[in-house]
């Protein structure tokens, strides 16, 4: 009995649920591999990965920090581009109607298709993936932001205006704060975006880097090591992600979605 | 003890020929026929009449947030073309901050205005216990009941002491027994702090309770179709309101409305 109720109590930790979900996947998958003898260059059983992610250890971390880098630059820009340009946005209907529709143009072209001019334009260095990394992360940014600032409320906008606070003051004091939910929701997006768009960015042109990695693990048909890679992209992800989620955490705990735990703290 | 209107007039706000017609693609729709009213200082003056019929929307006008088409308002001889600082307002909705703990909610309208908060502290803890708030003011807006938010949106409106308080249907969001509560509440505030009070409601009962006249206003474009003179006791009770006057006077200003057609509730 004492067993069932400590593995309970186990699965009752959020920090521990999506671990347990995680093993019973890895089970299943392994199982799956040896029932229906799948060969390991169709689907890697996840021991050859494990065994592959130790092995191969210091090369994948050397090729992890490029991506890495690449991955926060874009994100970087893509905050520091976005949300002034949404504020831009949703000052003017002017400016929002010659901006929003090639905003949205833009965001339609696959970026992978672009991605080779990048090369051209600005070599093999790091640039050309920080470009790449922020087309894609910076456009949930500007959409947020936009929301984030067109939703708030016409009588808190009254408000402010009889209180004869100027605009700049009226931003700082209540439209910005109130759209701080708003954007930190678009940041998360952006961040696992800013992944994909570093990678692609290796794909093209490129000698470092998790995407340079995958790309030559592909040509040599080696999927534990392409898997191994996959995992420190995917956990490069969630650990970026949470520390958006922290930051947030700091910054806006009167939100609605944590007030359980803010008042509990007061 | 008399309404202060009976005495010597001192009018507070002079409101003449005035006027608002909202432009939209499908032409100009007016909103309100030309309106007179003086209100006098001190004075409690509550404005019924059927949803749509403009009352937002002078209430606006005398704030200063929307520009009139015509006609002219005055606050202590002053024209009212944009907000001015003379005047507190309280919408339906609380429109509180978040973020910000009861105090720093009603700090606000200091910060706004580019004042220093620290000459207002004073201020804030004497609005704060004649609202009877006292002990939350470092509670967060969301911690606290719909009635005490409209309280703290009521201190927020009177801490820069202004000499008029406009109010927008406060507590048409508040159930029955809280807003009969608040009414009281409310009456107490304004004797605390005599000041100005423009109250629009659809409420009737609301309005004669509270208000030294009642102004009825008809359905779009508004205008004013009767004023009533509200000549009940002071301070009054909750329990005046099964007082035959005080049904007398609910009852004829119902008329106005079933005359009308409807009255929205």
């Amino acid at each position: 009995m004492w067993i069932l109720r400590s593995v309970k109590s186990i699965a009752g930790s959020d920090a521990i649920r999506p671990v347990l979900l995680m093993l019973i996947i890895l089970v299943a998958w392994d199982l799956c591999v040896r029932i229906f003898r799948i060969p390991p260059y169709l689907i890697p059983a996840p021991t050859y990965v494990v065994y592959e992610l130790v092995n191969q250890w210091p090369m994948l971390l050397r090729e992890t920090l490029p991506t890495l880098y690449a991955t926060l630059g874009g994100f970087a820009l893509s905050a520091l581009v976005g949300i002034p340009l949404a504020m831009l946005i949703a000052s003017s209907r002017t400016i929002e109607s010659y901006l929003y529709p090639i905003l949205v143009f833009s965001q339609s072209i696959p970026k992978i298709a672009v991605a080779p001019l990048f090369v051209v334009w600005f070599g093999f260095g790091i640039f050309p993936k920080v470009i790449s990394a922020f087309l894609l992360g910076v456009f949930p940014v500007v959409v947020a932001t936009v929301l984030g600032l067109k939703s708030i409320d016409k009588d808190m906008l009254d408000l402010a205006r009889s209180m004869r606070a100027g605009p700049l003051r009226t931003f700082l004091r209540v439209r910005l704060p109130s759209a701080l939910p708003s954007i930190f929701g678009g940041l998360k997006v952006s961040i696992t975006l800013a992944v994909v768009g570093a990678v692609v960015g290796e794909f093209v042109g490129s000698n470092s880097g998790l995407g340079y990695v995958l790309q030559v693990a592909n040509g040599n048909f080696d999927l534990p090591l392409m898997f191994a890679a996959l995992f420190i992209l995917s956990m490069m992800g969630v650990v970026l992600f949470m520390l958006l989620d922290f930051a947030e955490h700091l910054l806006i705990p009167w939100h609605a979605s944590r007030r359980d735990e803010f008042a509990g703290q007061t | 003890m008399s309404a202060p209107h009976v005495a010597v007039r001192n009018v507070h706000i002079e409101i003449r020929g005035l006027t608002k017609t909202y432009k939209s693609k499908t032409g100009s729709v007016p909103s309100l026929k030309p309106i007179d009213l003086d209100i006098d200082k001190g004075e409690f003056v509550a404005i019924v009449g059927p949803s749509g019929c403009g009352k937002s929307t002078l209430l606006k006008l005398v704030a200063g947030l929307l520009p009139a088409t015509s006609g002219t308002i005055r606050i202590g001889g002053a024209n009212v073309k944009e907000p001015i600082d003379d005047i507190g307002i309280v919408f339906q909705s609380p429109v509180l901050l978040p973020w910000r703990t009861v105090r720093d909610n009603i700090m606000l309208q200091i910060q706004m205005r580019g004042r220093r908060a620290a000459d207002y502290e004073e201020a804030v803890a004497r609005l704060l216990k004649t609202a009877g708030l006292e002990g939350f003011e470092h509670r967060f807006p969301w911690e606290l009941s719909g009635g005490m938010q409209q309280r703290a949106a009521i201190c927020r409106a009177l801490v820069h002491d202004p000499s008029v308080l406009l109010m927008d249907e406060p507590f048409g969001a508040l159930d029955a027994m809280t807003r009969e509560r608040m009414n009281a509440e409310l009456q107490r505030i304004w004797y605390a702090t005599k000041k100005t009070v423009l109250l629009i409601t659809h409420s009737i009962p609301e309005a004669v309770f509270l208000a030294d006249r009642v102004v009825v206003m008809s359905s779009r474009p508004g205008s004013v179709e009767a004023i009533y003179d509200i000549d009940l006791p002071r301070p009054r009770d909750l329990s005046i309101m099964g007082d035959p006057r005080f049904v007398r006077y609910t009852q004829d200003i119902r008329k106005h409305f079933f005359a009308q057609g409807e009255l929205d509730h």
